[in-house]
């Protein structure tokens, strides 16, 4: 019999729209819920709305594989998911919600002599950030992940891996629930079916948003809306260097413990975690061509699974129970953007592509800081806008193991 | 128990299989479901929260409750006892909602095939059938998928008949029909599970499962159907629906027509004392049926208080119906004992107990719109029905059946067949009205504690679960299902999903349609990983590429590294060599003698036309254009972003013919990119590429004794320095074969490329090494290039360097107007002097080899006491490239180092481990700067 | 998988396509003459519309003809395709 800890018996309340607030936030995913809590806690601003199109946390943050960890190899990106990794060291307690965060560690597999290089690079990087980090031959491999096939003999066989022993997982809707929950005790409202159509702008400067549920009113206004960010910024005349894909994801039936920590391959493109009621929760590729769907192409799918069961043939036997996607919003680097936009009052946090959940309470942070300030925070500040102009891009493309 | 006749198992053969450990016996054609039912075991499994007793359920693949491990003859986790076709020798144990995974290889194969269709049809049910038989009587290519075994559907559950015949035999003669036809394809054993955008279906066929340790080994155990269809018929029947009371989950509460089915298909009676709770009349089927079989149905509980001619009927038959009464409760000790009945709402509480063994329930039926919804249609909720109808749709598909709605059998084999034609012709009979049974949705019975009234059986949800949830805050059927983890089981909430929002939608006070389902995902149900794996494992994950010499590489003892899809030969270790020792022998030979590598994997690229010069010269950062027929040029190309993107010779072969080589790695995406431009940007150039990479065998021969032994291999050809310049080629026959040999070098020595036609490949090899020709790998290619300041793009370079880092700005020509990534060096970021740039290391302690990857450090970050300071450490850049090098003596790397190339002579420091290793910063050219040897 | 109607071979899988993302976007006529910012928008800007997107597709494992297609990105309904050079059609 298994028990996991359950829910709290009040958790928030979805309001109906005031008619304006200081602070308007546009989509109630994990960063928009993180965004608020940290708005109202650290700078003291509770005149806050989340707006939602659908149901709070219902995008990317109820579909995402939710493996944190921050073992990433520029100075800027180990700055932010360090951040975020320190917070959810002590988030359970700050927010007082069971988040199931587990750091369990993460494995990222090299499979050729350049991942080898590549991968030692980046444990050599994160070190002297203070980023734990350690390099693993295929033996010690084996140790953390038994089921982890190491023969030589397979077309891309394990040569080692990066090992972040405080990396891990933490169960997504506890996330949102708990930052929600807090937040919403503080006074932070939600506003749920409420897909904001329009960003009024007068000036230039954000004067609130248009959305289904009428016109609201702001002061300022966080975009947080993932996979959406072009279409909301769109009706205020801004581009932004974003382009949306499906990223799909996967759960296998519960199952005893097999695997007990998160292993990650950029080579035959599997990420792959046991979550604590035992289904295995594995992410797939990207879908090539944008889409606003959902849901990606099957063949990607079993693209997945035949990697997937190179790497642990005993998956064999294991099922597919449900697959779903989400709409991810990618930058030219593979890296976020988060900051000042070019209309006053109107705050940008976007282009987290495939790997937006492990940064939540970080980004939360940092973002409410520059929505208080009006100022971008200093771990942000290299995720401007300005950076595809200059040419000063956070290339984790081909450095960083895999994005997720 | 099994009654002495009737039903489709073949009582004439025995089948042994054990559960849970003790043995026990069934026939062909039962399930293990109904074998378990026939040997009277009612408790099957554990929920798995609360370790309550759980029985068969269902007659088929929506069961939520009897969760099965089969162990023999290879463990495969969490069935469904319902869908597990009886073999003998089956070995399985219940499961408390966990399954255990084999720790061995599993030895079956898996495979996929491609269909194309006129008409898929999906369930091979009366609508089914009858929508295959219309769409192939007009000779259309119709496949037909059903996930039984046999054909039929909910007709083998009933004693229906189809123009006087059995339904069964019926089905079973209309399918073998369809199979006559030549373009009719009847997939039995085949759960369509997948419908994606264009009509694209994928299904999974079962095709030894039921033979057990009979099954053959060269069948593949299961197949993936990839299926493009026109158009699509889902026939795929509906799902009688539970309802919430006291005790629902204990063994013996099971659907009506489950138990129908078990009587008419298995012959098995699932009960001896029956009690039907029902607010439809579809259950007095299921009980008259049940009574004629022997079975003491004791009363019928009709929520309604006035259900019409069919109580009428069964009080004829002497069966007691209580109208307008509900099943309060429902108790044993691990199954059902009793029930207790009593009038539906009101002050008066009346309760009355009877003893039975079965209860069987119908709450309604909710069609199985799950592939209708994935397909992009829309749901709508049916007040009259209480369940989700298929709305409008977005793709070319017909609905059929009791899938929208349609439950008697003539009205089912109409609309089938009108839909069979429709999709066909695109016009038809229009689809016929939905004929429900008559009754009403009921959910829940009222009571005061609903901690035993579950809505989900597999994940242990209660009415009191949910209305925890709703009293949280929650509104969304989406977050109630995450707050109470309803319909997130192995059955996906196919019997629970309405039911939770009905009632949520009950304690919100709230129409049911206001609330709907949450999203019906693929697939339908649980596929194995190993099916979609299919064949793409092992060998056939990823095509191997092999050059035409590989076989003596193998027979010569080399080692290989993977690059890209390539086997390339990484060193030769003689017997008693290390790595180390092999490479430092391979590099002087190179350097002192003569040695040879096969280079066959670069890629090559044809590029022909009158426009060639003038389109490679906006590829490239230097000017192609002007080579000279007979000469070479090295060449950068960068991305628009000016970052290095390949590099490679360039070969002029004729006035409109070129010859481009590229990295092993990039040459599909060099080529792409140049027909991208070329296609896209400047159709108007008139320009051709191939890639002739496999066409050509290419031998680097390197080292002070090239030349002599090129002499002796082509006694035709002038060698000499002046005769036979750097950076130009010659037509020549080597060893007797016609050849291409290029004077380039990657190593810095006195070096030829020697190309034959890949058939000549192994025999130019084979006369190259006879002349005592040492042969070298990857590895020692990597030393000698670096010793010479060669970068690797890819390793020295990582989508962040330009050729200004790499110190190669005479590479960017300054006379070309325009060059793709030009005007990206001109930004802020690219222009910076401190970007990082290619430079040699040298490790004070010459023995010492710097780890690739290490960073550098600052000697004012490390300060005079030779400590790191606090994370986070500033870091001037990594080790891209670090060997032992025969020729220098010595340990030596390559790096990238902020504004590096002003830093010559600088000491930095690379931390490794725990050491502080002091390097010294140079030229990234370490061996021949003058470039003397390489005329030899 | 989409069905792709490649205009020179007909109606093939997605798996046998390359996408290349947002057509129409020259490559500009004098790179020099431009601002960074107006490079940059050349580099890294691309639409990204939910709905109809005018976009180029190659089909690399047929023909290995560039093309473009009329897609919509909330539906993945492709209402029309056409070759290199032909103007975009326009549609409902």
């Amino acid at each position: 019999m298994m028990q996991l800890p359950e829910h709290p018996d009040w958790l928030w309340e979805s309001a109906a729209p005031k008619r304006s607030y200081d602070v308007v936030i546009v989509g109630a995913g994990g960063h928009g819920l993180a965004t608020a809590y940290y708005l109202a806690r650290n700078h003291g601003i509770t005149d806050v709305a989340v707006l939602e199109r659908g149901w709070l946390a219902g995008g990317n943050m109820a579909r995402n594989t939710t493996i944190i960890r921050s073992n990433y190899l520029w100075d800027e990106s180990a700055g932010i998911y360090e951040h975020a990794l320190k917070l959810w060291e002590t988030l359970e307690e700050e927010l007082d919600y069971p988040l199931l965060f587990s750091q369990r560690g993460v494995l990222n597999l090299a499979h050729s002599l350049q991942d080898v290089r590549d991968s030692v690079r980046r444990v050599e990087a994160n070190r002297l950030n203070g980023v734990d980090a350690e390099w693993l031959d295929p033996r010690q491999v084996k140790e953390v992940c038994p089921i982890v096939n190491i023969s030589q003999d397979v077309r891309y066989p394990v040569l080692g891996a990066t090992f972040q022993p405080r990396a891990g997982i933490a169960k997504h809707d506890h996330v949102a629930w708990g930052f929600a929950k807090a937040a919403a005790a503080l006074g932070v409202h939600f506003v749920e079916n409420c897909e904001v159509t329009g960003l009024r702008v007068s000036n230039g400067r954000v004067t609130g948003v248009e959305t289904t549920r009428g016109t609201i009113g702001a002061g300022r206004v966080a975009l947080c809306a993932a996979g959406h960010t072009s279409v909301v910024a769109a009706t205020a005349g801004i581009d932004l260097p974003l382009q949306s894909h499906p990223l799909q994801a996967l759960v296998s039936e519960l199952l005893e413990p097999v695997h007990p920590t998160v292993v990650m391959s950029n080579a035959v493109h599997v990420y792959v975690s046991q979550a604590h009621k035992g289904e295995l929760v594995m992410g797939a590729g990207i879908d090539a061509a944008n889409s606003y769907r959902q849901r990606g192409a099957f063949h990607i799918i079993e693209r997945q699974m035949a990697a997937a069961l190179e790497l642990f043939p005993v998956f064999a036997r294991a099922h597919v129970l449900r697959t779903w996607g989400g709409v991810v919003d990618v930058s030219p680097d593979a890296s976020p953007i988060v900051g000042l936009s070019p209309v006053e009052g109107l705050y940008l946090n976007c282009g987290w592509g495939t790997g937006g959940f492990k940064a939540t309470p970080g980004v939360g942070w940092c973002f409410a800081h520059t929505v208080a300030h009006d100022e971008p925070h200093p771990l942000t500040a290299p995720f401007s806008l300005d950076r595809f102009v200059t040419g000063a891009l956070v290339d984790e493309h081909g450095a960083a193991a895999v994005a997720h | 128990m099994r009654r002495e006749s009737g039903g489709r198992v073949d009582r004439s053969r025995v089948l042994r299989f054990t559960f849970d450990g003790r043995e026990y016996t069934g026939h062909p054609g039962d399930t293990l479901a109904s074998a378990l039912l026939a040997n009277g075991v009612r408790r099957v499994a554990a929920s798995v929260k609360l370790g309550r007793p759980r029985g068969v359920f269902s007659a088929g693949s929506e069961e939520p409750n009897a969760l099965v491990q089969v162990e023999t003859p290879f463990p495969e986790p969490m069935l469904t006892a319902t869908t597990v076709e009886l073999y003998d020798g089956l070995a399985a144990r219940g499961l408390a909602g966990r399954g255990r995974l084999a720790s061995e290889p599993d030895p079956a194969r898996y495979d996929a095939v491609h269909a194309h269709c006129d008409v898929l049809v999906v369930g091979a049910g009366p609508a089914g059938l009858a929508a295959a038989r219309a769409a192939a009587a007009t000779g259309a290519r119709v496949i037909l998928a059903d996930e039984q075994p046999e054909p039929g559907g909910g007709l083998l559950g009933t004693a229906e008949t189809v123009d006087g015949t059995p339904g069964a035999e019926w089905a079973a003669a209309t399918a073998a029909a369809l199979e006559e036809l030549p373009d009719v394809r009847v997939l039995r054993r085949t759960t369509v599970f997948g419908y994606y955008d264009d009509n694209y279906l994928v299904a999974v066929e079962r095709r030894t499962n039921h033979l057990g340790a009979q099954a053959p080994a060269h069948v593949a155990r299961e197949r993936i159907w990839r299926i493009r269809a026109r158009r699509v018929v889902l026939a795929t029947g509906a799902h009688e629906r539970p309802i919430a009371f006291a005790g629902n989950d204990l063994p013996g509460v099971m659907p009506a027509g489950a138990a129908r089915t078990y009587l008419h298909r298995y012959g098995v009676l699932p009960g001896r004392r029956a009690v039907v709770f029902t607010a439809n009349d579809s259950a007095y089927a299921a009980a008259l049926d049940l009574a004629d079989a022997g079975v003491d149905v004791a009363a019928i509980v009709d929520v309604r208080q006035a259900p019409g001619s069919c109580a009428t009927r069964a009080r004829e038959r002497g069966i007691e119906v209580l109208t307008g009464h509900v099943v309060r409760q429902a108790h044993g000790d691990g199954q059902v004992d009793g029930v207790v009945a009593g009038t539906d709402g009101g002050d008066v509480l009346e309760e009355r107990p009877i003893d039975a063994d079965l209860l069987l329930v119908s709450g309604g039926w909710s069609p199985v719109v799950h592939l209708f919804s994935q397909s992009g249609g829309s749901l709508r909720y049916d007040e009259e029905l209480g369940a989700m109808l298929p709305g409008r749709s977005r793709q070319a598909v017909e609905v059929a059946g009791a899938a929208r709605g349609v439950f008697t059998l003539e009205a089912c084999l109409a609309d089938g067949a009108g839909a069979g034609e429709r999709a066909v012709s695109g016009t038809g009979p229009a689809p016929v009205e939905p004929s429900p049974p008559a009754g009403v949705p009921y959910w829940l019975v009222p009571a005061a504690d609903y901690s035993a009234h579950f809505v989900d059986l597999q994940r242990d949800v209660t009415v009191a679960d949910v209305r925890r949830a709703t009293g949280a805050g929650l509104r969304s059927v989406e977050h109630v299902k995450r707050y109470t983890t309803a319909g997130t089981a192995h059955d996906q909430g196919k019997t629970s999903g309405l039911l939770t929002t009905a009632v949520m939608a009950h304690l919100l006070g709230v129409p049911v349609a206001d609330l709907g389902v949450t999203t019906f995902r693929a697939p339908y149900l649980p596929v194995s990983f190993a099916a979609l794996a299919g064949r793409d494992r092992g060998e056939l994950h990823d095509p191997v590429r092999v050059t035409a010499l590989h076989e003596w590489h193998v027979a010569n003892g080399a080692l290989f590294e993977n690059v890209g899809q390539w086997k390339r030969p990484w060193y030769y270790p003689r017997p008693g060599e290390d790595m180390e020792a092999a490479v430092l022998r391979e590099c002087r030979a190179a350097r002192e003698q003569v040695a040879a590598m096969d280079a066959s994997t670069l890629g090559k690229i044809d590029v022909i036309g009158p426009d060639a010069g003038e389109f490679l010269d906006r590829l490239y950062t230097n000017l192609m254009s002007t080579l000279k027929v007979g000469a070479i040029r090295y060449g950068v190309m960068c991305r628009a972003d000016g970052m290095v993107f390949d590099d490679g010779t360039v070969i002029r072969l004729a006035e409109d013919h070129f010859l481009v080589t590229t990295t092993t790695g990039n040459a599909a995406a060099v080529l792409d990119w140049m027909e991208e431009w070329l296609q896209t940007e400047w159709p108007s150039l008139r320009v051709y590429c191939t890639s002739v990479t496999e066409q050509w065998a290419t031998v680097a021969l390197v080292g002070p004794r090239s030349r002599e032994v090129l002499a002796r291999l082509a006694p035709g050809l002038p060698v000499g320095a002046a005769e036979f310049p750097f950076m130009t080629w010659r037509e020549a026959e080597v060893a007797g074969l016609p050849a291409r040999v290029c004077r380039i070098s990657f190593s810095g020595e006195l070096a030829y490329e020697i190309n034959v036609t890949s058939w000549d490949g192994l025999r130019l090899w084979e006369a190259i090494m006879a002349e005592g020709v040492t042969p070298y790998g990857t590895e020692t290619m990597h030393v000698l290039r670096a010793e010479k300041g060669y970068p690797i793009v890819g390793q020295d370079t990582d989508g962040t360097v330009t050729p200004h880092d790499l110190g190669m700005s005479w590479v960017v020509s300054k006379k070309k107007p325009d060059f793709v990534g030009k005007r990206s060096f001109g930004r802020a970021d690219t222009a910076r002097p401190d970007r990082k740039q290619l430079v040699g290391l040298l490790p004070e302690d010459p023995a010492f080899l710097l780890p690739e990857g290490t960073h550098l450090v600052a000697p004012e970050t490390v300060g005079p006491g030779r400590r790191l300071p606090e994370p986070p450490v500033p870091m001037l850049g990594h080790v891209t490239s670090s060997y032992r090098s025969a020729a220098l003596g010595r340990t030596f790397a390559l790096a990238l180092v902020k504004a590096g190339q002003s830093r010559y002579g600088e000491r930095l420091y690379a931390p490794v481990g725990d050491t502080l290793v002091p390097v010294t910063v140079t030229s990234h050219v370490l061996y021949d700067p003058e470039g003397a040897r390489r005329d030899g | 998988m989409l069905l792709i109607p490649c205009p020179w071979c007909g109606p093939r899988d997605e798996a046998e396509f390359h996408y290349g993302g947002q057509a129409h976007v020259a490559y500009p006529q004098d790179p020099a003459a431009l601002s960074d910012e107006q490079w940059a928008r050349y580099l890294f800007f691309r639409d990204n519309p939910k709905g109809v997107f005018a976009e180029r597709w190659s089909h690399s494992a047929g023909c290995r003809r560039w093309f473009n297609a009329l897609r919509d990105t909330a539906t993945n309904e492709i209402h029309a395709v056409y070759r290199v050079g032909e103007p975009k059609p326009v549609t409902s």
